[in-house]
């Protein structure tokens, strides 16, 4: 079994271990289990980066077995600079996730942990297929665990906001999976993804196929205006819940656009680039005020992931190399900085249960080793230079500013925004006087929770001060990728 | 005229010598369990869905009785799964019946016979082979239907599936005898020369070919001809449900071969367009009307009419502007559909009967309220059918949907890619009510907290292999997959 097959196949196993045996009686020893699960996942996707080959845009660590002859579909397991990170990203933010419900799902713990190991090996398997179908097996199984996570252990409008997050997600990727048919049958017959990155297509067929595909991925991102599942989603998923789905999910959508859209379709997506251009400098600037009013923090939380994840699609579509690499960069340091932020907010949760700003005030009296790091994340959430949050936002606005200075301009802005909404919440939440009995009684985090936050923290500014492992790694796979889509495939 | 050929149907011999011997015996069972009976019915399954399976194995194909019946791979591969699927309903339903007193001999026989109608069906070469394997099933399922004589709505359902089947039966045999009329001959294959030759009067041809697509969407129970569907589902015993829901529609599927493709392949221009319009018709109300529904049965009801549209696109896209290249791609595709509904259904009537208790059906959705809480391994189990149902990867559903989609948009032709979106976006609404189910068994609080009463371990092994096959067909599909081309394949070229 080759490395790809491990990250994803061990995560997977060790969650259906803990369904099938796990048992509440014994949550002590779920949790160690799905620890111990979630670490040995993370430490064999650390070769993938120490043995990747920086110099190659090729897909390596390749796995290639016939899967269901009778199609053509091979199980086809491969990364390149654009995808590996996230599959340490995924690994990692599994250890957080598991870290994080230690002490605060007592119900039903063996089917929370599994159900979260196996959507960490699901989300591996999408960044690691090679095969189309392959890829669309796992993205869509990702929603059966997603579904069950919201839905069993949200919040109070759960069931409304699990049944959104299913049906909207698979309303997208329906239109997809018609799309893939109609490349497997155009190519002859595979389902290979890069005999479809050489397919010639003409205009008309290039359209449909980019706007299937930009149904799928633009849910998932999720970019205006079919973003209204994310804030539902969000508030009402448990703390590892909207983590997972922060940090990775969104992240599936915006690989999706690098994987498929743009090189299978490049002429349809320098055509329509000033659509995506559009909803996603929308994203960033009306929906950065969307969130400067909210008055619940995960909701402002996950407008600001849009946001954030606007700058994602713009980076792409730009077509130069600073504002795709910006793009991935500031998807990997938005996996760390949205995680941290849910957790944070979970950490309040669970000593107030509540996620209104109103509630709070002056906990920086009570926590302040919590509100240290809490500072350091909305630093990195508004973009600050020394945290993750900077690289790519600069990286996405150099970019913009050689293809448009008014785009840069008009993107620029988020930063003053983000600095805003993120800041206010900050001193509403943390800052001023005690308001009220709640915030008296809160104490200070204990070990776990810092260990967690920690781990983050180092993350973020890791990312931030030193970018370098992760710009050089997609490098070369990024100028490839720019060399495809810049040729057309009219003939 | 080819000869007698007895060995070609010592499955149906087999069966039929088995079932009367099942039903001498079970004169002389006076356990009340009906121990006896239940394992000798399920030894005559048995062997004769080994002798089926090994039939298909060598890939021959023989004609048999005067050119009554042929046995070709995909005859016996259907007849095989259909015994697969009555063993199994057999199985779930023992326990089921046995307390509500309806465990008697003539359950097993019944069933049995209905097997051996099937086995009739899939191996018919003759339009009235088809016609004698069609009645005695379907005979056999009114009578299964009444089991329960003193149950109101069991009779009103066994009352109702009864006229509406009869009359569908005569719908087909009208049809049947417009085909002869115009023919001149009753055998499959001669009739299919006789069109292919030309100089029949196309009007005759086509106005039969409408009389048995009616027939046929009758027994399928496609839009418009789907109304004894949900009532039958729902007012039918639980076990008799499960054996009308799973076998015969396998059996339907085959005469659908044997009659519009191997007969009437060169009517195939006008047929086709009767099962778009039968197909869109049964996608759109049978997953719109399944929303409505509280009652599981009845829900499942629709979700069958619903997928069967899916069947039916399959069987559409066969013959693409007058060539039949694709014709292997899609009836195999269509095959492997039903196969893998067949399926699933089994298992989620399965369930329903094992959390029944006496005079407790849970057939309504909430009686599934909370029962992750009370069984994980049950609403496991059962959501792992309902997702392969709404079509959701890593399940057997998703690639029959696959298999279908891929076999439309294949043809190349525009309209039948606007088909497969219109099949997609009814899978979306369909995932809606698959999903609903979950909901009331993961996120709803239990309204009766009171741990599931002890089950008997057989059946509750076999559920669980019943849900693992959903599963494991979901991981590695392919075998499957290659046997139903191989089927199809053969059952073209022969």
């Amino acid at each position: 079994m080759g490395l790809l097959s491990l990250a994803i196949w061990i995560p997977i196993a060790f969650g259906v271990l803990l369904l099938a045996l796990g048992n509440d009686r014994h949550a002590g020893v779920v949790r160690a289990t799905a620890l111990i699960g979630a670490i040995v996942s993370f430490l064999v996707t650390l070769p993938l980066i120490s043995g990747f080959d920086k110099r190659s845009a090729a897909l390596q660590f390749v796995e290639k077995q016939p899967w269901i002859d009778r199609f053509n579909v091979f199980y086809h397991l491969g990364v390149d600079g654009l995808s590996v990170w996230f599959v340490l990203l995924t690994a990692f933010i599994t250890v957080i996730v598991v870290i994080s419900a230690w002490q605060v799902i007592t119900d039903r713990v063996a089917q929370y942990m599994g159900a979260f190991l196996i959507l960490s090996g699901l989300m591996v398997g999408v960044f690691c297929a090679a095969d189309g179908l392959l890829f669309y097996v796992f993205f869509e199984a990702t929603l059966i665990p997603m579904y069950l996570i919201i839905g069993m252990w949200g919040g109070a409008r759960r069931v409304y906001a699990a049944f959104k997050f299913f049906l909207y997600t698979f309303a997208g990727s329906l239109l997809m999976l018609v799309a893939l048919i109609y490349l497997y049958f155009k190519s002859g017959g595979s389902f290979d993804i890069q005999t479809w990155h050489k397919l010639p297509l003409p205009m008309p067929a290039q359209a449909l196929l980019f706007f299937a595909f930009f149904a799928a991925f633009s849910v998932k991102v999720p970019m205006w205006p079919v973003h209204t599942w994310l804030p539902d989603a969000h508030v009402e998923a448990p703390t590892g819940g909207s983590v997972v789905l922060a940090a990775i999910m969104l992240k599936l959508g915006a690989y999706g656009f690098l994987r498929f859209s743009m090189p299978i379709t490049p002429d349809a997506s320098r055509e329509y680039a000033w659509l995506i251009i559009t909803l996603s400098l929308i994203a960033v600037i009306y929906i950065g005020l969307v969130a400067l009013v909210q008055k619940d923090m995960k909701k402002l939380v996950a407008y600001s992931s849009i946001a954030h994840m606007g700058f994602v699609t713009l980076g792409f579509f730009i077509f130069n190399d600073l504002g795709v690499a910006g793009g991935i960069v500031q998807m990997i340091s938005h996996g760390f900085v949205s995680g941290a932020m849910f957790l944070c907010i979970g950490v309040l949760y669970d000593r107030v249960h509540s996620r209104e700003i109103a509630d709070y005030g002056g906990v920086v009296n009570r926590m302040p080793k919590f509100t240290a790091f809490v500072v350091l994340f909305a630093m990195a959430n508004c973009g600050l230079p020394g945290t993750a949050g900077f690289v790519g936002e600069w990286m996405v606005i150099l970019g913009a500013v050689r293809y448009n200075f008014w785009i840069a301009a008009l993107a620029a802005t988020a930063l003053i925004s983000g600095a805003a909404y993120t800041l206010w919440m900050v001193k509403r939440v943390y800052f001023g006087e005690i308001a009220n009995d709640h915030v008296k009684a809160m104490v200070d985090i204990n070990g776990r929770e810092f260990l967690m936050l920690l781990l983050l923290a180092v993350a973020i500014l890791w990312m931030g001060l030193h970018p370098q492992p992760f710009t050089d790694v997609m490098q070369v796979s990024v100028t490839e990728l720019l060399r495809h889509v810049a040729i057309s495939k009219l003939n | 005229m080819t000869p007698i050929n007895w060995t070609v149907i010592y499955p149906e011999a087999w069966l039929l010598l088995a079932t009367c011997g099942v039903l001498l015996a079970d004169l002389f069972v006076t356990d009340p369990e009906r121990r006896v009976t239940f394992w000798l019915s399920q030894a005559a399954a048995a062997v004769f869905t080994l002798l089926h399976l090994w039939a298909f194995d060598s890939g021959a194909t023989f004609y048999g009785m005067a050119g009554m019946i042929v046995t070709d791979p995909m005859g016996h591969l259907l007849a095989g799964f259909a015994g697969i699927a009555v063993m199994v309903a057999m199985a779930y339903a023992r326990p089921t019946l046995g307390s509500r007193d309806m465990l008697k001999g003539e359950f097993f026989t019944l069933s049995l016979f209905v097997l051996l109608g099937i086995s009739v069906m899939t191996s018919a070469n003759n339009f009235l082979v088809v016609y004698l394997g069609l009645e005695l099933m379907s005979l056999s399922l009114y009578a299964l239907t009444a089991l329960r004589r003193d149950h109101a709505v069991a009779t009103e359902a066994a009352m109702k599936y009864f006229v509406l089947g009869a009359l569908a039966s005569g719908f087909l045999l009208y049809g049947l005898s417009m085909m002869y009329g115009a023919t001149g001959t009753l055998e499959i294959p001669r009739v299919f020369e006789r069109i292919a030759a030309g100089g029949i009067n196309k009007e005759v041809l086509v106005f039969g070919v409408v009389f048995v697509v009616a027939g046929l969407a009758f027994k399928l129970g496609a839009v418009p001809f789907h109304m004894w569907v949900p009532d039958v589902y729902q007012g039918a015993p639980t076990a008799v449900t499960l054996m009308i829901g799973g076998a015969p529609e396998l059996a339907a599927f085959a005469i659908t071969m044997r009659l519009l493709v191997e007969g009437m392949l060169g009517l195939a221009i006008d047929w086709q367009q009767m099962l778009i319009v039968l197909a869109v018709g049964s996608l759109v109300v049978g997953n719109l009307a399944a929303i409505a529904q509280s009652n599981l049965k009845r829900m499942l009801a629709y979700s069958t009419i619903s997928q069967m549209g899916f069947v039916l696109l399959g069987l559409s896209a066969g013959v693409v502007s007058g060539n039949t290249l694709s014709a292997g791609n899609a009836y195999s595709s269509a095959m492997f559909y039903m196969v893998a509904y067949v399926l699933t259904t089994l298992g989620t009537f399965g369930m329903i009967m094992f959390l029944s208790r006496q005079g407790f059906e849970s057939e309504e959705i909430d009686d599934f309220a909370g029962l992750n809480q009370r069984s994980p391994w049950a609403a496991g189990v059962m959501s792992i059918f309902l997702f392969s149902l709404a079509g959701i990867p890593p399940l057997v559903g998703f690639y029959a949907k696959l298999a279908v989609l891929q076999a439309l948009v294949s043809t190349n032709v525009t309209s039948y890619i606007v088909l497969a979106v219109v099949a997609v976006m009814a899978s979306l609404v369909g995932a809606y009510y698959y999903l609903r189910v979950v909901k009331v068994m993961y996120f709803d609080a239990p309204r009766n907290s009171a741990p599931l009463p002890q089950r008997s371990a057989g059946v509750s092994a076999l559920l669980a292999a019943n849900g693992l096959a959903v599963l494991l067909l979901g991981v590695l599909p392919g075998g499957l997959m290659a046997l139903c081309r191989d089927a199809i394949v053969k059952a073209l070229t022969s």
